[in-house]
């Protein structure tokens, strides 16, 4: 029997799509009868509780949450969100709910020992309820009291060797695609890269020291799985140099229909049927630089001329693959519209190497001059990218000691109010108007 | 409910302590065919929707099965995709960037059966618990914000909103006759945990009554220049007020005109609430990328100004983000993404195949760039 009537959130138990509802019920179920004999530190009707609460929410078209609260573990200013109810007389269980986030694994791989450890500590400390996975990347513990917090750190770095993760204005959770694991257009290793600048930075990380939030993003190609572009203040999209890799015989392969060579690697497997594939219609004429073209039976690429988009690749991956001088694009400054409106991401460093075997030092030494300069002008609850709008791209070009080429930019400006610097121009500014009026009376 | 120790001891907060370890590393948990074949893949397809195969340089294959699931996830769901993991899979997962979950075996024979038994299983109340899809010209697994089960500033529920528009789009999570992919996001307020702004498709939660003051309250819980500073807008400034018994008391007074609906004094001044039944609801924006591929990333655009909130199943929300998908669908080429869509076709079709209305809300006043967004031409369709 249920411990709160739920009518609006038992509608939402109907239909195919996976119900949050009736997970809830479950494992409220499942903490009631407590079979596995859990000697659970917080409410055990914690979940009855929720659902209680989101209940009245749905009732009233208003969250029952208060604002945060500092709560944490010991030495670090975050990886802890403090979550109050404010009815907690009618549910109890969910008086103090606090979040707590845990470093994920690169590529969000794992293996069913290791996550059964998660959910046993988080059975026992917790809410049993997570997010696999919050938004920036992170397991999220859902739920949880004020002297869990403590424990829950305490069984995770001792007996599970894992770290909590980042929240407040500090770096956030590195987060990246699964990369070269398993895909074939990865330029680089996304998930060393990741693993070793969140190890790098874990001070950065646990300990709030920046105007406002940092985020890393790496997507190891231009298909940009992890949306970098769009949401972290250095993305790194992998990118190269030399030419695209034609296989001609297996470009004949899809000009011909073969059933093992699908357009879109079989993307378009559907109910739609859209015809034999066309490659002229699907692959050249829709290259954005209008750089490749059939001589004969052989397809022609101008790699000088391509902005590697990924269409022809994605299209026909068995006959065409990216090329073998890898590396990665940086670009910087993306984040959601607050405040100043929406920023992607804007080309630094069109090319990177990627290089474990000196540590990623070229990666490293952009990080921490750009890191320098922030933490020097940012202004309190600034992102990097409005910094780059105040004091502008060429300021950034400055600090990070990087040459101004035509690939920063979509176009040049359409403006010619250019603000020169005195050492720029000859002979400085200093000028002697007496000599000047010698030759231009008053 | 005893206290258990894990071994913490409060009194001596630093004895023993372990930190800054980071996460666990990837490798440990690899599948031994991605172990194996990692940075050696020739290619991959797609057998059919939610299946794929990785088929190394060594010729060896990865096969895979994507399905869908809440975001929230209980342990005893965790649990349970343990148990299929070890049954088929040598114990070993992943989870994609959009909330998927997926199973890897390394040979054909292994795929049907794993199918099976993900198809068999469904939650008390009759969803799936595991349903096969999210791959290629279709839509994939939407990724969201907490909302009323965790947050103090959304201005609706992300699960339930999310939950409505699955059931709704679930076919097509199932199918791929798209014209391209199709990402559908949300979040429950404009501060975006969830960067929604460059999504095919974007729920998001809105406020539009600003805050009110607690004035009674506000000095005793509150850090008055806090709950200033706050503000994105400058809306908010220190003030004296008199009470009703005649009391003055130091509280703030809030321009209203100048709030932008954000939440960020809520954050900082449990005294400024600013949730309310009728004010708050949904934004539609569509027509946002991150994809490099052909076009270059662009923004979600708002084409629905406001709807209200609906609970449970959010109907005038599901109805005209039906509508965007149908034209979508109907008319757009091969591999056009639905931003390349209503730019090629100009939006001022788009209103028109999507039966949405146009008001003045969605022209842009914001600062400098909502210059950028008017027609300055004379090329426009009737």
């Amino acid at each position: 029997m249920a411990k709160h009537e739920t009518p609006f959130l038992d509608q939402l138990e109907s239909g195919p799509w996976p119900s949050f509802v009736s997970d809830l019920k479950q494992q409220a179920e499942v903490r009631a009868k407590n079979e596995a004999g859990v000697e659970f530190q917080i409410p055990v009707d914690c979940v009855d509780d929720l659902l209680g609460v989101v209940e009245l929410s749905y009732k009233h078209g208003r969250t029952h949450w208060k604002h945060g609260g500092i709560v944490g573990v010991f030495g670090y200013g975050g990886g802890v969100i403090g979550r109050y109810c404010d009815q907690p007389k009618l549910f109890p269980g969910v008086e103090h709910f606090h979040t707590m986030r845990v470093a994920q694994p690169c590529g969000k791989y794992y293996t069913s020992d290791y996550l059964r450890s998660l959910t046993k500590l988080w059975d026992m400390r917790g809410s049993g309820l997570t997010n696999m996975h919050g938004a920036t990347g992170d397991i999220i513990f859902l739920g949880t009291t004020t002297p869990q917090l403590e424990e829950v750190f305490w069984e995770l770095t001792h007996n599970l060797n894992q770290d909590l993760g980042g929240s407040g204005s500090n770096l956030r959770t590195p987060a990246d695609c699964l990369g070269s694991s398993r895909c074939e257009y990865a330029c680089y290793d996304s998930n060393a890269l990741c693993h070793f600048l969140t190890n790098e930075y874990q001070d950065e990380l646990h300990r709030p020291a920046f105007p406002y939030k940092f985020k890393f993003k790496f997507d190891a190609c231009p298909n940009g799985c992890v949306a970098s572009i769009a949401r972290s203040d250095m993305s790194f999209i992998g990118t190269w140099k030399d030419d695209i890799k034609i296989d001609q015989a297996e470009v004949a392969k899809y000009i011909a229909q073969d059933p093992a060579y699908p357009a879109n690697a079989g993307a378009f497997r559907g109910s739609k049927d859209w015809g034999p594939f066309d490659i002229k219609k699907e692959v050249i004429n829709l290259c954005p630089t209008n750089c490749m073209w059939m001589e004969g039976d052989e397809l022609k690429i101008d790699n000088s001329n391509c902005t590697r988009c990924m269409h022809c690749i994605n299209t026909m991956p068995r006959a065409l693959r990216i090329g073998d001088v890898r590396g990665c694009s940086v670009l910087v400054g993306a984040k959601a519209p607050i405040l100043d409106g929406a920023q992607m991401g804007s080309l630094l460093v069109p090319f990177i190497e990627v290089n474990p075997d000196d540590d990623y030092a070229a990666i490293t030494d952009l990080i921490e001059l750009i890191w320098d300069w922030w933490m020097e002008e940012g202004k309190n609850r600034e992102r990097l990218g409005e910094l780059i709008m105040r004091q502008g791209f060429q300021k950034l070009l400055e600090v990070t000691n990087i040459k101004a080429v035509p690939q920063h930019v979509q176009h040049p400006r359409t403006n010619p109010y250019i603000f020169w610097k005195e050492d720029e121009v000859d002979g400085g500014w200093e000028r002697d108007v007496d000599e000047y009026r010698k030759h231009h009376l008053r | 409910m005893a206290f258990i120790s894990s071994g913490y001891n409060p009194a001596k907060p630093m004895e023993n302590r372990i930190s800054d370890i980071g996460p666990r590393k990837y490798d440990e948990f690899y599948p031994e065919v991605i172990k194996k074949n990692k940075g050696k893949w020739s290619h991959h397809e797609i057998l059919e929707p939610g299946v794929l195969v990785h088929v190394g340089e060594s010729g060896d294959e990865c096969y895979t099965v994507r399905v869908g699931g809440a975001r929230l996830m209980s342990t005893t769901h965790i649990n349970e995709i343990c148990e299929i993991a070890d049954k088929h899979c040598d114990g070993h997962l992943r989870f994609t960037t959009r909330n998927n979950i997926e199973f890897m075996v390394d040979s054909k024979d292994k795929v049907e059966p794993l199918k099976n038994d993900l198809k068999s299983r469904k939650f008390a109340g009759g969803s799936f618990k595991f349903p096969i899809g999210g791959t290629g010209a279709g839509v994939t697994n939407i990724v969201h914000t907490q909302g009323w089960i965790h947050c103090h500033t959304p201005a609706t529920d992300a699960s339930g909103t999310v939950k409505a528009t699955m059931d709704e789009l679930f076919s097509d999570f199932q199918d791929q006759r798209l014209p391209a992919q199709l990402r559908v996001s949300m979040a429950c307020c404009l501060n975006m945990c969830g960067a929604v702004h460059c999504s095919d498709i974007a729920i998001l939660g809105y406020h539009r009554k600003p805050p009110m003051v607690d004035h009674e309250y506000l000095d005793k819980l509150c850090e008055i220049p806090l709950a200033v500073s706050a503000c994105p807008t400058a809306a908010i400034k220190p003030a004296k007020v008199t009470l009703a018994n005649g009391t003055e008391v130091k509280s703030v007074d809030v321009k209203s005109e100048r709030c932008m609906f954000c939440g960020n004094c809520y954050t900082m001044c449990p005294s400024l609430p600013l949730a309310d039944t009728e004010g708050d609801g949904i934004v539609l924006m569509a027509g946002g990328k991150v994809s490099n591929r052909i076009s270059q990333p662009k923004f979600s655009k708002v084409v629905v100004a406001f709807l209200p909130n609906e609970m449970p199943r959010w109907p005038s929300m599901t109805d005209a983000i039906n509508k965007m998908v149908n034209a979508y669908s109907n008319g757009a080429n091969k591999y056009e993404r639905l931003g390349d869509w209503a730019d090629r076709i100009g939006w001022e079709k788009f209103f028109e195949v999507c039966e949405l209305d146009f008001s003045h809300h969605l022209i842009d006043d914001f600062r400098q760039q909502a210059y950028l967004s008017w027609r300055q031409s004379s090329q426009f369709k009737f």
